[in-house]
């Protein structure tokens, strides 16, 4: 292969033999990121249906959410929520007589992520639905749909119009974010690429491969963002034929 | 169920006997209304928008309600199918109450399944179509029958164009979406979604108010159709030549309460000094 590039001109890459890990760490970054982002969608979800509710307790629960952990640095959330629960499942082990509970640390990093984007997804959606006319759930009721179908046949539909460009912006913020993850033991891209330079002494490199691949995938994310604005805009005047 | 109680005839039988009686779905014995609405009551705030409204409605009538803007006319029509919730009162289709029951918070309907079911036999047209705007035209109309009634895809589409057909729209409007097609075309998409229900009642919410002068007409004509097919209409106008032609009663509303009602030759001969007033101050 790098006979080939070479014959060709091309510059080569050469990873000396830390591609395998590379790709595990990039195999990581997307795991983690995917599935953080699917949590955090449920839970926007969750939480701008109930910053709208109608019950007086469950916005300010839904607004406690929101508040705290946008206000507080991820990092130090990550902290907080690994270790925290840990201690507390170990009092808890403790206090009921059973074995030692250890969390692995990828569904302590997913659920972290999820619950600390989960929180700007709220407000995402929440601006999404709000921007829905009220008509159009209007004739939905008039018509005799219920709450569940009113909600995946025409707010979700048409709420998505409006939550997308958030949610592209989010998930780039998300997918840089997971580097955060490493310090409590995942080996993501970020992780592999800094082991990688400190082993073969040249850090620079390895960074620089590790950026250039984040790089691609926010790209090809982005072109599949446009693919999904241009789906659920259809039937709206003027906006991308 | 009270029936009894409400035997005044609440329509002039002479204006009826013009009008085939196609729906006539009541059989004998079970009620003299299609439908009955009692005493409605309606506020926001320290707002009395409805302070005791009634509507007697039979098979095949059309009733006109008018009135100046705050009357509460819209708000009386959009109680009947619970959009709005009306504070206290009784909304009886074909014999049969929804049951309301009080909450800390108000009134709410005791069973959301006999609301669901009053809703599927009222359909509505709204003053701004409210057509689902990511639908194609087509699936604006089948959407409810099929997802609510649970009519076969095929059956619904072949349904759908049949009623695009009869509203006088081209089929090709089918694969259109709501925004591309002018106001009147639009309100006529939202007829054909009401009629696709095949319901017992429609229900017109100002349904030329937002139409370009021009649009109008073509809106109307439609609706006057359905009026001599003999189906059961409640609508909020301002249209009050409209109203004179079709309406087999008209109610006048003003300040919450019916102020007049009677057949469309009140608007001819108005007793009320305030419908005289409203009908002056009208350039038609």
């Amino acid at each position: 292969m790098n006979d080939l590039l070479h014959s060709l001109g091309l510059p080569v890459i050469d990873l000396q033999g830390f591609g395998p890990l590379l790709l595990q760490g990039i195999w990581m970054t997307l795991k983690l990121a995917t599935l953080s982002m699917l949590l955090s969608i449920a839970l926007g979800l969750f939480g701008a249906c109930i910053k709208l509710a109608p019950m007086r307790w469950l916005r300010l629960l839904g607004a406690g959410y929101t508040t705290l952990i946008r206000g507080v640095p991820d990092l130090l959330l990550i902290l907080l929520i690994f270790y925290s629960l840990q201690t507390w499942l170990n009092d808890l082990t403790d206090l009921l007589g059973w074995d030692y509970i250890e969390i692995d640390p990828f569904s302590a990093g997913v659920a972290t992520l999820g619950f600390i984007y989960g929180a700007y997804f709220t407000e995402t959606f929440r601006g999404a639905i709000l921007s829905v006319p009220r008509g159009q759930l209007e004739a939905a009721t008039a018509y005799g749909l219920g709450p569940l179908k009113r909600f995946r046949l025409v707010l979700f539909p048409q709420m998505m119009r409006f939550a997308l460009p958030g949610l592209g912006n989010n998930w780039l913020v998300l997918l840089k974010a997971t580097a955060l993850v490493s310090i409590i033991g995942l080996s993501d891209l970020v992780k592999a690429a800094q082991n990688a330079g400190k082993t073969t002494n040249d850090p620079l490199y390895f960074l620089i491969i590790a950026g250039l691949v984040y790089l691609l995938i926010t790209s090809l994310s982005n072109l599949v963002f446009r693919r999904l604005e241009r789906h659920y805009n259809t039937g709206i005047k003027g906006l991308m034929p | 169920m009270n029936q009894t109680a409400y035997a005044m005839p609440a329509n002039p039988a002479g204006l009826r006997s013009t009008r085939p009686e196609t729906h006539a779905r009541s059989a004998a014995g079970t009620s003299l209304h299609k439908l009955q609405v009692e005493d409605l009551h309606k506020r926001y705030g320290d707002n009395e928008v409805l302070k005791g409204v009634s509507l007697h409605a039979s098979s095949g009538d059309v009733i006109s309600l008018i009135g100046t803007s705050g009357s509460g006319k819209s708000t009386m029509l959009r109680c009947i199918n619970f959009l709005e919730q009306p504070d206290a009162g009784r909304i009886t289709l074909d014999g049969q109450t929804i049951a309301m029951r009080q909450t800390r918070g108000g009134t709410t309907v005791a069973d959301k399944a006999q609301l669901q079911s009053l809703r599927t036999r009222l359909a509505m047209v709204f003053q701004h179509f409210n057509l689902w705007s990511h639908m194609s035209v087509l699936d604006n109309i089948t959407m409810a029958p099929r997802q609510v009634l649970g009519v076969p895809a095929r059956e619904a589409e072949e349904r759908a164009r049949a009623y695009l057909d009869k509203v006088g729209l081209p089929a090709r409007v089918a694969e259109q979406y709501p925004a591309f097609l002018s106001g009147g075309q639009q309100q006529r998409v939202a007829i054909a979604r009401a009629l696709a229900m095949e319901p017992e009642i429609i229900l017109f919410d100002e349904p030329t108010s937002a139409l370009d002068p021009e649009l109008v007409g073509e809106v109307l004509k439609v609706i006057q159709t359905l009026a001599e097919e003999g189906r059961t209409m409640i609508m909020v106008t301002h249209e009050m030549g409209f109203a004179r032609q079709v309406s087999s009663q008209v109610l006048f509303l003003h300040q919450g309460r019916v102020e007049e009602q009677g057949s469309a030759r009140i608007l001819d001969n108005p007793a009320s000094e305030r419908l005289q007033q409203f009908l002056s101050n009208r350039l038609k």
